[in-house]
């Protein structure tokens, strides 16, 4: 019987691969064959996005058309991961894309855009021009303080952030500092004012999910497991669609030996990459989900593949996750880890950082890491049972 | 054996786990002489952002559908990759349609087939499909030559590149390049012409305001070879230089100088201002020709990967073109040294014919019309031939 399963499994990835090499070309058998669903198909926001880019086409100039697309188009790649919808938002802002002094509505997406491709450079130069102009722009203010908490700069996140008080209702203010000040030592003051602003409603249900996420992942660097699970349970709740949301609670999970229970948020969302990462790492503590993790590791190795063939190191962190704890390839794993480092600061960065060179016992790295705590006072428990591991 | 059934559904089921990719489509081109083949996936999905693949609007793409756009595809296609080898345009075109699957997705796979006209080491790709509607699109693509295959990424960024060149091995490569230098400077008019404006009163001396025959073969060859040391130093160093990107002038102010300097030169021998010195000019001159052998080189192409090895082939194989030249003229031009003809109907009759064509050349290239066009095009073709060495 074992023999057989196993005959089984390698027949089924055998299958799986030659299907997925696309090794031969095809022609369908009739007219009638569907050879291919877009993504808008009983998606109406999707729908109304092709039809304003079509609109677009025919005034590419007019500004008010363009930010809309791009605006449009970056909620869409937000919601499903899905990067070519980025690439119509870029295509959407080209008549400004070099400009040096673009309007401001086109100047705020360039950088968002900008932070999307991990320019963070380039797109602090762009918010800088903008808030120059408009200094009490919130959602420069905003975009600008993301960009230096994924950049490690706490104080000048929360010096954009305390800006806002007049500009924006307290639980923006409130996630705003939450998120830079929880890095920076100042986890549980930021969850408490946190916690208190989500107490008071009226902020719309997108505002509150992204609240609730980052409260979620503050509540789980403090290991306060229950609260957190409850946080991202009603973040959820309101915003399902959301694929960061997804991914972090996914992560929650895996974190706290619950990868059944992870299962549901990512089996139909394989088309994400983080997503998938995020199922197969799930599947790989589950015995009985073997078959199936064997056909998501080869599909998450091509994806890799066709990223670097592509010239693409937006997936660093990702990858370094998939070769570490999947692959197992420790060295591999540390570089792209180091490689990722250099760019994004976030807590996820420093995680697999950590984890590379323990793994790799390399003392090099794990001097970034402790050198890196000691300066931010950052206290995170899943990241202190890495180092703890490590003595 | 029920539970193993149950497990192969679900590994099957997630077969076509389909992932959100940036968009991509890849280009594999297969070069045989001067005979190209190929194949060109392009995303259904980009497709129709492109052309409205989806006529109905459902939201689904049927083979019909497709089907019904075929020749739209290949046209877009088509318009927006351009092939050329040295210099001269390949002709691409469509020979069949199919679908295939890629990770995110189906594409449409055009099989390609086309000639290049003069094929030369590498060839030049220009790639500027859904840059427009995605300016984070990337064009894939693989080039095989020899049982060799090379990548490159095209992007908005970056839409175009020298493939090639570098299929047979470093030595064949070398000679390939080598080869190219000696015709470039045999059919290379201009240059011949100014270097033999410089030669024709070499085996000559310029005594009391008229040429005299020089009295010596070793006088004479140690003239021509300080013209042909200085020419060749000069042009090397512009031709690395340029070819290097380190230099980068306007062509057409270089092929209008270079059309000056063969003027001058002609003219220099009907009233000689520069008389003894002539190797001087030679240098100055040498400058601007390095830079018209450079405007060749970039037509070639060369590739990356042996840059330095390629770029001293044709150095040296333009050194080996005009050594031809000298050796075939020396000899000759000494033994008529003495004779009315050569003094006469050689250097004055020859260099005021040089002198007339040099300022035809000059008006054409400064003014940009086609005064001899069939000369100038004789150039062009010529500068860009090239017979791969079997």
């Amino acid at each position: 019987m074992r023999t057989l399963l196993l005959a089984l499994w390698i027949a089924a990835i055998a299958i799986v691969a030659i299907a997925g090499a696309g090794a031969e070309p095809f022609v369908p058998s009739g007219d009638d064959v569907v050879v291919e669903r877009l993504p808008e198909q009983g998606d109406p926001t999707l729908k109304e996005l092709k039809r304003m880019r079509a609109v677009l086409a025919n005034d590419p100039r007019n500004l008010d058309t363009a930010t809309r697309v791009a605006r449009h188009a970056i909620e869409a790649a937000r919601a499903t991961g899905d990067r070519r919808f980025l690439g119509q938002a870029q295509a959407a802002l080209m008549p400004w894309w070099t400009a040096a002094d673009p309007p401001s509505a086109a100047l705020l997406l360039r950088a968002t855009l900008k932070q999307s491709q991990h320019d963070f450079e380039g797109a602090l130069v762009d918010l800088d021009r903008l808030l120059a102009r408009e200094p009490a722009n919130g959602q420069a203010l905003l975009t600008r303080a993301t960009v230096f908490t994924v950049r490690g700069n706490y104080t000048a996140a929360q010096s954009d952030c305390r800006k806002l008080a007049r500009l924006t209702t307290r639980l923006v203010v409130s996630s705003c500092i939450a998120g830079p000040a929880s890095l920076s030592g100042d986890a549980e003051d930021a969850y408490r004012a946190l916690a208190q602003a989500l107490a008071r409603a009226g902020d719309p249900p997108g505002i509150r999910a992204w609240a609730l996420t980052l409260a979620a992942e503050i509540a789980a660097r403090r290991g306060a497991v229950d609260a957190a699970d409850m946080h991202f349970r009603e973040a959820f709740a309101l915003d399902p669609r959301d694929a960061y949301l997804r991914a972090a609670y996914a992560d929650f999970l895996l974190g706290n030996g619950r990868p059944r229970d992870a299962l549901p948020l990512l089996r139909d969302e394989t088309r994400n990459d983080s997503l998938l990462l995020r199922l197969a790492l799930a599947e790989q503590m589950l015995p009985e989900a073997r078959a199936s993790f064997d056909v998501h590791r080869a599909e998450l190795a091509a994806r890799f593949d066709a990223a670097r063939a592509r010239g693409d190191t937006l997936h660093q962190r990702e990858e370094a996750r998939f070769r570490l704890a999947i692959e197992g390839n420790t060295q591999a794993a540390l570089a792209l880890a180091r490689e990722n480092w250099k760019v994004q600061r976030e807590p996820a960065d420093l995680r697999i950082l950590a984890e590379a060179a323990r793994a790799a016992n390399d003392a090099g790295a794990q001097k970034i890491v402790d050198e890196w705590i000691a300066g931010t006072r950052l206290s995170d428990v899943t990241l202190a049972a890495v180092r703890g591991a490590r003595r | 054996m029920i539970r193993a059934l149950a497990l192969l559904a679900v590994a099957l089921l997630s077969a076509p786990a389909l992932a959100h990719k940036p968009s991509d489509a890849y280009l594999t081109l297969e070069r045989s002489g001067g005979v190209l083949s190929g194949r060109f996936d392009l995303a259904l999905r980009d497709l129709d952002n492109a052309l409205t693949l989806d006529a109905n609007g459902d939201g689904e793409i049927t083979w019909g559908e497709v089907r019904a756009k075929h020749a739209a595809i290949a046209t877009y296609a088509l318009e927006r990759v351009t092939v050329a080898s040295s210099g001269e345009r390949c002709t691409v075109s469509v020979t069949d349609h199919a679908l295939d699957t890629h990770t995110d997705g189906t594409y449409a796979v055009l099989m390609l087939a086309g000639s290049c006209p003069q094929p030369g080491p590498t060839i030049a790709v220009d790639y500027r499909v859904f840059i427009d509607i995605d300016p984070q699109h990337r064009g894939l693509l693989n080039f095989v030559e020899q049982g060799q295959s090379r990548s490159v990424v095209f992007s908005a960024d970056r839409p175009q590149w020298v493939v090639g060149g570098d299929a047979a091995g470093p030595l064949r490569q070398f000679a390939t390049y080598v080869h190219e230098g000696i015709w470039h400077i045999w059919l290379g008019f201009d240059h011949i012409l100014f270097l033999v404006s410089l030669l024709l009163p070499a085996v000559l001396v310029h005594r009391d305001g008229a040429w005299r025959q020089a009295g010596t073969f070793r006088g004479a060859f140690i003239d021509v070879a300080k013209v042909v040391t200085a020419f060749t130093l000069a042009h090397s160093i512009t031709l690395s230089l340029a070819a290097l990107g380190i230099v980068s002038l306007p062509s057409r102010w270089v092929e209008s100088a270079i059309a000056l300097s063969v003027v001058l030169a002609a003219l220099n021998n009907l009233l000689p201002v520069v008389a003894n010195g002539r190797w001087i000019a030679a240098f100055g001159f040498g400058l601007l020709h390095g830079l018209g052998f450079a405007g060749a080189l970039r037509d070639l192409g060369l590739p990356t990967s042996s840059l330095a090895l390629s770029l001293a082939g044709f150095n040296i194989g333009v050194e080996l073109g005009q050594l031809a030249i000298v050796g075939a003229f020396l000899p000759l031009a000494y033994a008529m040294r003495g004779t009315w003809t050569y003094r006469r109907v050689i250097l004055a009759g020859g260099s005021a014919a040089i002198a007339a064509i040099a300022l035809v050349w000059l008006v054409e290239r400064a003014f940009d019309v086609p005064l001899f066009a069939m000369l100038a095009a004789g150039r062009w073709a010529d500068a860009s031939r090239f017979a791969i060495a079997t």
